[in-house]
């Protein structure tokens, strides 16, 4: 397939690949970039060589996605890593996420921006604890597209009797999540079986191939059109003689639509007042939706910085300083209750103290975990947090830019938590 | 108001309000500078006269504006830039009215903290690493906006858009920030200071497509010309004070352009006819290999900018 045309009007997928360590998840996306020509010349004999020199038998596809020396060395993916191919409808935008225990903070991290996710498994292994680690996690951050592809046919003999069967066990795991839209496709990634083109070797598969599913997924309602929200960024007085009075307020649209005369709402003051423009470099708008991102004035001077929200009257977010969440932890410090940490909601910063730890997740079971209630690396766990201002907020599925927050320590500033808004 | 799932319609609206996808970096990149200049003190965009920095200046135009640019242009010089590049470089600089700090390898080396590479061609893009870090130092930034691509280098790849370089300047890969959402942690500890990369989702084609679509200037050596090169080991090399053919080398007059704006020491020209954005479009939906192959610096080693990286570089 080659790809001379990018038309543009096309739009855009992003989704994660996840499995775990030996399932041959950089093959995959090797072969999907190596098939729909997206890897080049020179990245090719790089790895030709590299392979020649570990005396490989065929060209180690998993060399393209692994650039840290330690990747290479370990054979293991560490980090998330993007890659970016397009086919003339659709551009895509990958995160290639790693299965490694330890690192699943940072399976986390890409599906927090997807909206289609591969879950990978050996057809000699079946469905294991960690595809159901990543399948929970898919469908926390609600991703509402899930494509399971079975591995390594090639070493199952191609036996319908194998997918099936894994088919069945995947099926019963995902009847107590919620996940939209499954599809299961059988594939050997480095044969390239099912991945661009069809396999000769499984007839009795009649689906779609992988990219063909990729490029007709329908994304339709990922955004949130309703509920206008407007969390001001960036507070623009530009104090120069053209621009003397102009006092803007700079952000994204991360819900709903706004137009000029629109009667609007500011949060945390109440102040009501309505939009006189909406400026862009380019020019004026006649609406602004998500996920665009533009200067909104308005027709009253009211005191208003950032972290503030801009919003509709008769369409509030919810405004509480006791907030229940999900979180998922991602620091070797255990979370600690009763302790400070500062929170980062939409454009707001505050600190939040960890009230109640409710319950941890066992995400292999989804059994509610009670009388254990240490949270550490990687564990997902309901808490109650009180915040030291109002935050605005939606739930989580209702919009995930307004009902997302990370926790973050005050004295490391590393990012801790992961946390969706119930 | 309760949930409800959506309706038909809300499906159908979504499609009339549906971004471009080119519309959709854009207004991302627009977002993470905006969150950058909200969060930081004294930022500062490493301008280098290639096209990325050229549509980062632009983004950045369009981010704060009516604003001028609320921050300084910074250009690592490394005394080997193609001439037209640093004619460019001013000529933006002048239109937009933005303000240009120059640092110069040469004066790192008069000052002792660098010393040239030895050989016949010394590269000075090692080198930079110790300029640009001495001017962060010198001005106080505390973020750097970079025009690095995800899809330019594996190393790359796994970069974040908000990253954190302790107070040695230092990236550790293995040990980078979760980034989720768009929710970017700039918070850090006095001395160290944030690379920021605005264009990290771009791609070489989306960048080529931005700048025809928004009808950008470039440098002349990024269009197909006549010029004198030199084929060294496969890297077409443009006649210059920095290079000094080796036995056996000689000039040839081809019809070439360059597809990256690097030093003229050590970036490599494509033999192109393509002279305007439609015919470099063309050729880079069609091109086999990456624009940082024609790089001599780049092919040092597998790991090489994986450790430039990890030193400070851009």
């Amino acid at each position: 397939m080659e790809i001379k045309e990018q038309k543009r009007e096309a739009d855009l997928l992003r989704f994660i690949t996840c499995g775990s360590v030996d399932d041959g998840k950089s093959t995959l996306i090797g072969r999907l970039l190596y098939d729909t020509k997206t890897i080049f010349e020179d990245q090719l004999q790089n790895i030709e060589r590299t392979s020649q020199q570990r005396g490989e038998e065929y060209v180690n596809l998993a060399l393209l996605t692994d650039g840290l020396r330690a990747e290479r060395e370990q054979g293991i993916t560490i980090d998330v890593a993007y890659r970016y191919f397009a086919t003339p409808n659709r551009k895509f935008i990958m995160a290639d996420t790693p299965g490694h225990i330890q690192y699943t903070r940072n399976m986390v991290t890409g599906a927090s921006t997807a909206n289609l996710a591969i879950v990978l498994v050996d057809a000699r292994k079946g469905v294991i604890e960690q595809t159901c680690r990543h399948t929970f996690i898919t469908s926390l951050l609600k991703i509402d597209h899930v494509i399971l592809c079975v591995n390594k046919m090639d070493l199952v003999g191609f036996s319908e009797e194998v997918f099936n069967k894994i088919k069945t066990d995947f099926e019963t795991f995902i009847s107590r999540l919620d996940i939209a839209d499954v599809s299961y496709i059988p594939v050997s990634a480095l044969q390239g079986d099912n991945i661009v083109n069809r396999s000769e070797s499984m007839p009795w598969y009649e689906g779609p191939t992988l990219l063909y599913t990729l490029e007709n997924v329908h994304l339709g309602s990922d955004l949130n059109f309703v509920d206008a929200r407007f969390p001001v960024q960036y507070v623009s007085r530009p104090q120069t003689t053209e621009y003397h009075d102009f006092r803007g307020y700079a952000g994204r649209v991360e819900g709903g639509v706004f137009k000029p005369g629109d009667e609007v709402m500011i949060l945390p003051s109440g102040f009501t007042s309505t939009i006189n423009s909406i400026e862009t470099f380019d020019g004026p708008l006649a609406e602004a939706f998500p996920p665009m991102s533009v200067t909104i004035t308005l027709a009253d001077e009211i005191d208003i910085s950032r972290g503030d929200m801009i919003v509709k009257p008769n369409n509030q977010p919810q405004a509480s300083q006791d907030v229940e969440l999900m979180i998922c932890w991602m620091n070797e410090k255990p979370l600690v209750k009763g302790r400070k940490y500062i929170i980062r909601h939409t454009t707001r910063e505050a600190k939040c103290l960890v009230k109640e730890i409710r319950y941890k997740m066992n995400i292999n079971t989804l059994h509610k975990i009670e009388d254990d209630l240490s949270i550490g690396l990687n564990d997902i766990a309901r808490i109650a947090i009180r915040t030291t201002v109002p935050l605005f907020y939606d739930e989580y599925r209702r919009n995930s830019a307004t009902g997302s927050l990370i926790l973050v320590d005050e004295f490391t500033n590393e990012t801790l938590a992961a946390g969706i808004i119930l | 108001m309760g949930y409800q799932p959506w309706t038909m319609d809300e499906t159908d609206m979504s499609y009339s309000y549906k971004l471009s996808y080119l519309k959709q970096l854009e207004a991302e990149s627009i977002y993470i500078m905006r969150e950058a200049v909200a969060q930081f003190e004294k930022p500062v965009l490493l301008f280098s006269g290639g096209k990325d920095s050229i549509v980062m200046a632009h983004l950045a135009r369009k981010a704060f504006w009516p604003a001028k640019l609320p921050f300084p242009m910074l250009h690592v010089d490394t005394g080997h830039n193609f001439p037209e590049t640093i004619e460019f470089r001013d000529y933006l600089v002048n239109k937009i009215g933005a303000r240009l700090v120059v640092r110069t390898v040469q004066d790192s080396i008069d000052q002792g903290l660098a010393v040239e590479e030895k050989g016949p061609n010394p590269s000075r893009n090692g080198l930079q690493t110790v300029t640009l870090l001495s001017a962060i130092e010198e001005f106080k930034f505390d973020v750097a906006f970079g025009g690095a691509r995800r899809d330019e280098e594996k190393a790359r790849a796994k970069e974040r858009f908000f990253s954190h370089r302790d107070e040695f300047s230092q990236w550790d890969p293995k040990n980078q920030r979760p980034e989720l959402w768009h929710l970017y942690n700039g918070r850090k500890n006095p001395g160290e200071h944030f690379r920021v990369f605005p264009l990290s989702n771009w791609t070489e084609l989306d960048i080529w497509q931005y700048i025809s679509e928004e009808e950008l200037e470039l440098p002349s050596i990024y269009f197909s010309h006549q010029r004198e090169i030199v084929n060294r080991q496969g890297v077409l090399l443009a006649k210059s004070e920095f290079i000094t053919l080796l036995k056996g080398e000689q000039y040839e007059e081809k019809t070439i352009r360059f597809r990256t704006v690097g030093d003229m020491s050590c970036t490599g020209a494509v033999e192109s006819p393509a002279s305007n954005l439609d015919d470099i479009i063309a050729e880079v939906a069609a091109a086999r290999v990456t624009e940082r192959a024609a790089r001599a610096d780049d092919q040092r080693s597998e790991a090489a900018m994986e450790d430039r990286k990890k030193q400070g570089y851009f």
